[in-house]
């Protein structure tokens, strides 16, 4: 049905990923988990949000650039992806930019 | 052209419909059911929301009438809470929301990109059942006793206070969610990837540039509603402490997310509006839209600038001073993009041939009102007057000359323009353009007054209020009577016209657009063949040249 843009997109979605980089992948996400079981059990202050944060966007990020094909994806497609990050971000900034200044000047 | 009209109908002897279309393609109910065709889901789509549009119609009348006087004697005001609030959640999330983009865009994008549907016909379909399930939901909520959390569903209020029906009102918004997002979706895929050969993205019409912004924010922005509402219902059901200050939540984080969502959706309600205006004033003025690409950008900034400015919906809710200062300076850089578009449409009309038939007049409608509208946002974006008229009347006369002046004038302008397309036939024109003016008194009559009682302080949301408002109210109940002749028409004279109405041929409006120069109504494929994009949107010397061609080589 479409006219152009055609042979790029086919392009992509004929990639093939080779079974030792989706397994490579999944041990890794597994290491991770273990990795943020581990770290539960030592109490590092405020940065207990901070490492399960991190290695909680680590493990999503493998799984948006390799399992869901986004490494090997046309350009138009990561816009999208990445579309979907700054809005997110914007929700998260702006939200806490009002948090963390509802008390300045009240005290 | 000096000629009071530019409609251009085939010999009414000779004419007739042509017999293979997508309305005769396939028959009975099945065809419907199960079709694929945009077009067809379109029509399923435009009876649908008419329906809705009608109910909460019968709903703005009950407030209206309660409102007729002081006291609170038509019904109890728990019961008001319920009409009012049912009806802001039956027009906002099934009818304007889907109004221009999942009936006229359905119908008529495919066609103006050259292509035979939408990327996604399967994906089409199952938004018009989401849609209807929404519908069914929404119905369901309302025989069981309704939900009066106001259209915003206000937490704490609805986690917490109420014993109304707040989680099925909640699940029937989240599925109507997901309908716009499936329709979002389709309509960036399409746009991407099935324009036809010589359609640049310069060439579009700004129809289509208009929803494509729209299906941007329908796409990123729904989902955060659909977490929302997740999370008030957690809230009321398990206690999970996000919004309850007594388990370390924050109603005001419902608010940020609520309104994240909510105040692009005031711009997926209006941008494929403004896309209609652009097509229509430009063929009733025989012009190219001046600055077409200004109009096109205005879109995408709308779109984008729309997701900066939520929180000028809770500048007396205890945020940050600081943040609603920013947030007041951003609401006001919103507001530019759309005076973009009324001055550029206005540049349009200048040295136009202008012509008034039915949409033109809808269309110089919602310029008047969208403008008004628009501007009293900037009065409530501004933190200090806001203080004043938040929570009043005015807020409500606001929204409604942007959605109703604004959306529903454009959503009218649309179907009366591309009806023709859609039937085959033309609607009456004489008694439309009535129906136009109606509407337009009626609205004034209705929601001006509703300005000035915000300005004198009568709060919004109360079954009663004191005597001394009571002349402005009677004057705005009259206009809803007014205005109710208003849309009853066009369902009465549209249906005449479906059996007869005069026959329209392909391109009655001499419109440039690639829907018209194919036959009404369409072919299920649209074209015969795949058209080539040779010219730039709205080139009518182009068109006369076609025309000149057509009649030298008959
Ligand atoms: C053109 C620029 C616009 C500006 C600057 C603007 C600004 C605002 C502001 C500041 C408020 C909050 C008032 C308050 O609660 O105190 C508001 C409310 C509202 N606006 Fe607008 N607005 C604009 C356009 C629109 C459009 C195009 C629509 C819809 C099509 C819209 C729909 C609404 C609605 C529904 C509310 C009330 C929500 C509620 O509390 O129920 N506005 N607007
Ligand atoms: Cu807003």
């Amino acid at each position: 049905m479409s006219q152009h843009a055609e042979p790029h997109s086919r392009e992509a979605e004929l990639h093939i990923v080779s079974p030792k980089v989706y397994v490579a992948v999944a041990l890794s996400l597994l290491a991770l988990t273990a990795a943020t079981c581990a770290i539960s059990y030592i109490d590092l202050g405020v940065f207990n949000a901070v490492v399960a944060l991190a290695i909680a966007v680590i493990k999503a990020s493998l799984v948006v650039l390799f399992f869901m094909h986004m490494k090997y994806s046309s350009r138009l497609i990561k816009l999208t992806a990445f579309a979907g990050l700054f809005v997110f971000l914007t929700l998260i900034s702006m939200t806490m930019a009002d948090y963390i200044s509802r008390a300045w000047g009240r005290w | 052209m000096s000629s009071a009209t530019i409609v251009n109908l085939p010999d009414p002897s000779t004419a007739r419909i042509p017999k293979m279309n997508f309305l005769t393609r396939e028959n009975g109910l099945l065809s419907w059911l199960l079709t694929g065709d945009h077009k067809r889901i379109a029509t399923l789509y435009l009876i649908s929301i008419t329906f809705f549009f009608f109910i909460g119609g019968a709903l703005a009348g009950l407030i209206r009438l309660e409102l007729l006087t002081p006291q609170s004697d038509l019904m109890a005001a728990d019961t008001y809470n319920k009409v009012f609030t049912m009806h802001g959640l039956i027009m906002i999330f099934l009818f304007l929301v889907p109004s221009v983009p999942a009936t006229i865009g359905n119908f008529v994008i495919p066609m103006m990109v050259g292509a035979k549907d939408l990327a996604l016909p399967k994906i089409n379909l199952l938004s018009w059942y989401l849609y209807i399930l929404a519908g069914g939901v929404m119905i369901y909520t309302m025989m069981v006793g309704g939900v009066d959390t106001g259209w915003t569903f206000t937490a704490p209020l609805s986690t917490h206070y109420l014993n109304t029906n707040v989680i099925s009102a909640g699940l029937a918004v989240f599925i109507a969610g997901f309908s716009s997002i499936f329709t979002g979706l389709n309509f960036i895929v399409t746009i991407h990837k099935m324009r036809c050969p010589g359609m640049t993205w310069f060439r579009l019409p700004l129809f289509v540039w208009a929803n494509y912004a729209a299906s941007i924010l329908m796409v990123l922005g729904t989902p955060v509603l659909a977490i929302t509402l997740v999370l008030v219902i957690l809230e009321r059901t398990i206690h999970i402490g996000v919004f309850d200050p007594a388990y370390g939540g924050d109603p005001l984080l419902f608010q940020h997310l609520f309104w994240f969502y909510s105040h692009p959706a005031v711009y997926i309600m209006i941008l494929p509006g403004m896309g209609v205006i652009s097509e229509v004033i430009s063929t009733f003025s025989r012009k190219r839209v001046f600055g077409y690409t200004a109009v096109a950008f205005s879109s995408v900034a709308i779109a984008v600038f729309g997701f900066f400015v939520w929180a000028h919906h809770m500048f007396i809710m205890g945020i940050s001073n600081y943040a609603a200062l920013v947030f007041s300076l951003l609401t006001m850089l919103v507001a530019v993009p759309s005076a973009i578009k009324i001055f550029n449409w206005a540049f349009t009309l200048y040295k136009g041939s202008i012509t008034f038939e039915t949409p033109m007049l809808y269309a110089i409608g919602f310029m008047g009102l969208f403008t008004i509208g628009g501007m009293t946002g900037i009065f409530l974006g501004a933190t200090g007057t806001d203080i004043h008229l938040t929570e009043t009347y005015f807020v409500v006369a606001h929204f409604h000359f942007v959605m109703v002046g604004g959306m529903l004038m454009a959503f009218l302008a649309g179907i009366h323009f591309w009806w023709p397309k859609w039937t085959g036939r033309m609607y009456p024109e004489k008694i439309s353009q009535f129906a136009a003016v109606v509407t337009y008194i009626g609205f004034n009559l209705t929601f001006f007054p509703q300005f000035i009682l915000g300005m004198l302080g009568m709060p919004r949301r109360y079954a009663a209020y004191p005597p001394q408002f009571q002349v402005l109210n009677v004057f705005s109940t009259a206009g809803a009577t007014v205005l109710g002749v208003g849309y009853l028409l066009p369902v009465l004279y549209l249906t005449w016209s479906l059996r007869y109405g005069a026959i329209a041929g392909s391109n009655p409006w001499q419109a440039t657009g690639l829907e018209w120069q194919t036959q009404s109504p369409p072919l299920t494929e649209n074209f015969t063949e795949i058209p080539i994009m040779d010219h730039e949107a709205y080139d009518y010397e182009w068109l006369e040249r076609q025309q000149a061609k057509e009649v030298a080589s008959v």
